[in-house]
C-alpha cells in the first residue's frame, strides 16, 4: 500500500500522467497501472451512463504477417478468422492442444494476410513465444511483438461516439460494432476499433506512444460538458463481470477449456486443424462435466476469486471472479459447477470464509445495455 | 482529513472512542482511503465478546477485503445499524461513522493505543 514510485515495473505512455493527475497506481501484470482515480464506483457509474476513458496500453499487441498468415491464426486461434473482412474484428481463444487457453484474444483482420492479436498484458510474452514456435509449421508467416509501438486508449460508454466523433474525420456512425477504422484523432495517426471490455458501446484508441497523452487530453477535452472522466482498472474489472465477460487468471486458463468456459460460441466448428480441436470436438458431443455460470448472492456477503462452492462438507465448485456491482448494486459473480448445477434458478452455497452463504444461477450477462 | 484527538488509534488503522467504561469503533480515513469504495461491512451481533488485536469483522470495498481489529477488549453493546444500508459512510465520514459500541472489559487498555500525533506520524 505504498505510493512511491514503482520503478521496477513498465510504464504506458501515460504513466506520468496518471501520476500527475494523483491516480491510484498499482502493479498489474508487471505494469504500474491506475487502478482508480475518483473511485470504482464513480467512475463504473460514469462508463454505465456518460463515458469513461481507460489506458489500457499495457495490453499486447502481436501481428501475425506473410502470405499464409491466415492460416495460421485459424491453426492457433479458435474463431474461424476466415470469416473476418479486412476491418473486422473478432474475439477469439488462442488455443492450447487440450482445448483450454494459452490467452483470450481480440482478433483484428488488418489485411487479407496481416492480423493483430490483441492479448492480456500478463501473457504477452508467453503467447509470442507460442505463437512464434506455431508459425513455424506454417511456411511464409512470421509474428512481431508490437506492443511497445502503440498505445491504446479507451473510451467506453453511451456518449462515447459524441465525444470522439468532434476528434476525427472517421465516420463514427459507420463503424459497426466489432470493426475499425484507421485515420486520425486529435491529429495524432490512429486505428479505431468499436470495442471494448465493459459491455457499453464504446471505441479502443491504437496511437503511436508519443501521442498518447495528446489524445488522452483531447478525450476529456472534448468529454468535458458531458462529465466524462479518466478511470482505472478497478473500474474496468466490475464494468467486465457485470457485462458477463472473462478475465483471464481469474475465470479462464491453461485448466479451462473453452467450452467449460461457456465459450463455444468462439469456435468456428465448421472450420477444422486447428489446435485443441480433437478434445473440444468431444466435449461438445459428449458435454461437459463442469460448465462456468453467472451467480447472484441472495443472502449477505461478497463472494470472491477462489471462495469453494459446496454441498455439505464436500467442495463441487470454485468461484472464479466475484464483486459487489456498483451499477446493478447486487452482489454477482462467476463459478465453476457440476453441469448438473447450471440451469437459471439452481441454488448453490458458497463458503465465504467460513460462513455457507446462499446463491442463484442466473444467466450471463448480468448486465446488457438497452440499445 | 485531520485526525481528531479525542480518538486513539491502532497501528491496524481503526480508531476507538472511549467514554468511561463504553467506547465506540471505527477504521481511520487513511484505511478508507486505501480500501476505496465501502461496500460491506460485517460485523458482530450484540453480546459478542471482542479481544484487543483480534478480528471482529470484516469489511468490503468493491476490491478488496480487509479484517476488522479490536482495538480494547470488551462486549458489544450496538452494531451501527445504518452501516447495512449506507455502508459508503465509511467513506464520507470515516470518523463519525462508528461500527460497534462496546462495554469495555479493562478501560485502561486506551493507554497503550497511539493518539492523533503518534497516529499521524505512522502514516505520514
Amino acid at each position: 500500500m505504498s505510493d512511491t514510485a514503482a520503478t521496477d515495473f513498465r510504464k504506458t505512455p501515460l504513466n506520468a500522467r496518471h501520476r500527475a493527475s494523483k491516480a491510484r497506481m498499482v502493479e498489474y501484470a508487471g505494469w504500474d497501472m491506475p487502478v482508480e482515480y475518483s473511485g470504482i464506483t464513480a467512475e463504473h457509474l460514469a462508463v454505465r451512463t456518460r463515458a469513461g476513458v481507460f489506458d489500457v496500453s499495457h495490453m499486447g499487441e502481436l501481428e501475425v504477417a506473410g502470405k499464409n498468415a491466415l492460416a495460421a491464426v485459424q491453426r492457433i486461434s479458435g474463431n474461424d478468422a476466415s470469416r473476418l473482412s479486412v476491418g473486422q474484428a473478432h474475439y477469439s481463444a488462442l488455443l492450447t492442444p487440450d482445448g483450454t487457453f494459452v490467452d483470450d484474444i481480440l482478433v483484428l483482420r488488418m489485411a487479407p494476410n496481416h492480423f493483430m492479436l490483441v492479448v492480456n498484458a500478463a501473457n504477452t510474452a508467453k503467447d509470442y513465444a507460442w505463437i512464434a514456435e506455431q508459425v513455424k509449421v506454417t511456411s511464409d508467416a512470421a509474428v512481431i511483438d508490437s506492443t511497445s509501438r502503440y498505445a491504446l486508449i479507451a473510451i467506453q460508454g453511451p456518449a462515447s461516439r459524441e465525444v470522439l466523433q468532434p476528434l476525427t474525420g472517421v465516420e463514427l456512425d459507420d463503424l459497426k460494432y466489432y470493426w475499425f477504422a484507421h485515420g486520425e484523432v486529435a491529429n495524432a495517426r490512429a486505428t479505431i476499433s468499436r470495442t471494448g471490455y465493459t459491455g457499453e458501446d464504446g471505441f479502443e484508441i491504437f496511437v503511436p506512444p508519443n501521442m498518447a497523452d495528446r489524445v488522452w487530453q483531447a478525450l476529456l477535452e472534448s468529454g468535458r460538458s458531458a462529465d466524462v472522466i479518466p478511470c482505472g482498472l478497478g473500474a474496468r474489472d466490475t464494468l467486465r463481470l457485470e457485462a458477463g465477460m472473462r478475465l483471464y487468471g481469474n475465470d479462464i486458463d491453461e485448466s479451462t477449456t473453452v467450452l467449460e468456459a461457456d465459450l463455444g460460441w468462439t469456435i468456428g466448428w465448421k472450420k477444422t486443424g486447428f489446435i485443441g480441436e480433437e478434445r473440444l470436438r468431444r466435449q461438445k458431443q459428449d458435454g461437459v462435466e463442469r460448465r462456468l455460470v453467472g451467480f447472484e448472492m441472495h443472502e449477505r456477503g461478497i463472494a470472491r476469486h477462489g471462495h469453494a462452492v459446496i454441498a455439505g462438507d464436500k467442495r463441487i465448485g470454485v468461484v472464479t471472479s466475484g464483486t459487489q456491482t456498483p451499477f446493478l448494486k447486487k452482489a454477482i459473480g462467476m463459478a465453476y459447477v457440476p453441469a448438473s448445477m447450471t440451469s437459471p434458478g439452481t441454488e448453490l452455497t458458497i463458503d465465504i470464509r467460513g460462513r455457507a452463504s446462499q446463491a442463484r444461477v442466473v444467466p450471463l450477462p448480468f448486465y446488457t445495455r438497452k440499445s | 482529513m485531520a485526525y481528531p484527538p479525542d480518538l486513539k488509534y491502532t497501528k491496524d488503522h481503526e480508531w476507538i472512542r472511549v467514554t468511561g467504561d463504553t467506547a465506540e469503533i471505527g477504521i481511520t480515513d487513511y484505511a478508507q482511503q486505501q480500501l476505496g469504495d465501502v461496500v460491506y461491512v460485517e460485523l458482530p451481533e450484540v453480546g459478542h465478546a471482542v479481544t484487543a488485536g483480534e478480528t471482529f469483522g470484516s469489511i468490503e470495498s468493491v476490491k478488496a477485503v480487509s479484517e476488522l481489529f479490536a482495538p480494547m477488549s470488551g462486549e458489544v453493546t450496538a452494531v451501527n445499524p445504518q452501516l447495512r444500508e449506507h455502508p459508503e459512510a465509511v467513506n464520507k465520514e470515516p470518523h463519525a461513522t462508528w461500527m460497534v459500541r462496546v462495554r469495555l472489559s479493562e478501560p485502561s487498555q486506551a493507554g497503550g493505543l497511539l493518539d492523533n500525533a503518534a497516529y499521524e506520524t505512522l502514516i505520514a
